[in-house]
């Protein structure tokens, strides 16, 4: 099964540009080395629809970072976006369009004020697995991480009420 | 005259797992064409039935974006590099343009 790892501190920026862009969505990557499936670079993105209910990167942006990715011998490990009035579960849209097999697809949803709900899926095909992600707390301790176990059903789980 | 052709992870089924190809065109269209002979079914998640560029897929002539140079008439010259990315895109809801052309995009696949 895979399991998305990722450093708090990204998650926190994550967060950040989400609430940042709310009550719109928000959309960016995070890179990482070439088969290392681990995100290190935070790359929040234009959301060139400006909408509460759709995203898409600006083509020019899109290029741009992805020559960059390349040149660094990186690839897009995850690819984030906001829903901001509904749960982070992947929408019919989300999933026809996800065009990455190999990244971790993270929603976040923004519409609860004083809580995120943050959840990591694989979309292969059209079809959607929900994966854990384990909240690494490298400022504090490398070795520390918390586990986010997320069962396979779309039950919500509360980001705050996991030990934040 | 060779052209350089990116091509992305979804689309290296294609193409034997290869990241850059070379084709041959003087517009974008011609050089599609020229690729489909060799790895056959690229076009056709490129370009839509009616024969338009799909608009979820970007195409970049150099450092251009194919939609401000022609899109498939965009002309092409010896030694232009071709790079393909599909849209990064989605959100919330199945709203009914998104629907219609994403529905659009997986029929492509």
């Amino acid at each position: 099964m895979h399991v998305l790892s990722i450093d708090r501190s990204i998650i926190d920026a994550i967060v950040a540009h989400a609430r940042r862009d709310h009550p719109d969505e928000a959309c960016g990557v995070v890179a990482g080395p070439v088969g290392s499936d681990t995100p290190t670079r935070h790359i929040p993105m234009d959301n060139a629809a400006r909408s509460m209910t759709f995203y898409e990167f600006d083509s020019m942006e899109h290029l741009r970072v992805w020559r960059e990715m390349d040149d660094r011998d990186e690839e897009p490990v995850v690819i984030y976006h906001s829903h901001t009035a509904t749960e982070a579960y992947p929408s019919r849209t989300d999933v026809s369009f996800a065009g990455e097999p190999g990244a971790h697809y993270l929603l976040v949803s923004t519409r609860e004020p004083d809580s995120e709900e943050i959840r990591s899926f694989r979309i292969v095909d059209g079809v959607v697995t929900e994966e854990p992600v384990r909240i690494v707390e490298a400022a504090v301790d490398p070795h520390a991480v918390q586990s986010y176990m997320f069962g396979q059903s779309p039950a919500t789980v509360d980001y705050e009420c996991s030990g934040r | 005259m060779a052209i350089e052709v990116r091509i992305p992870t979804i689309l290296r089924s294609y193409t034997g797992g290869a990241k850059v190809v070379d084709g041959a065109g003087d517009t974008l269209g011609d050089l599609l064409t020229d690729l489909d002979s060799r790895h056959a079914g690229l076009r056709g998640r490129l370009v839509t039935e009616a024969g338009a560029l799909h608009r979820f897929v970007n195409v970049y002539v150099n450092d251009e974006d194919v939609r401000f140079l022609g899109a498939l008439d965009a002309k092409l010259s010896d030694g232009d590099s071709v790079t393909i990315l599909p849209a990064v895109a989605g959100g919330a809801f199945g709203f009914a343009a998104a629907a219609a052309i994403s529905q659009h995009a997986v029929a492509a696949r």
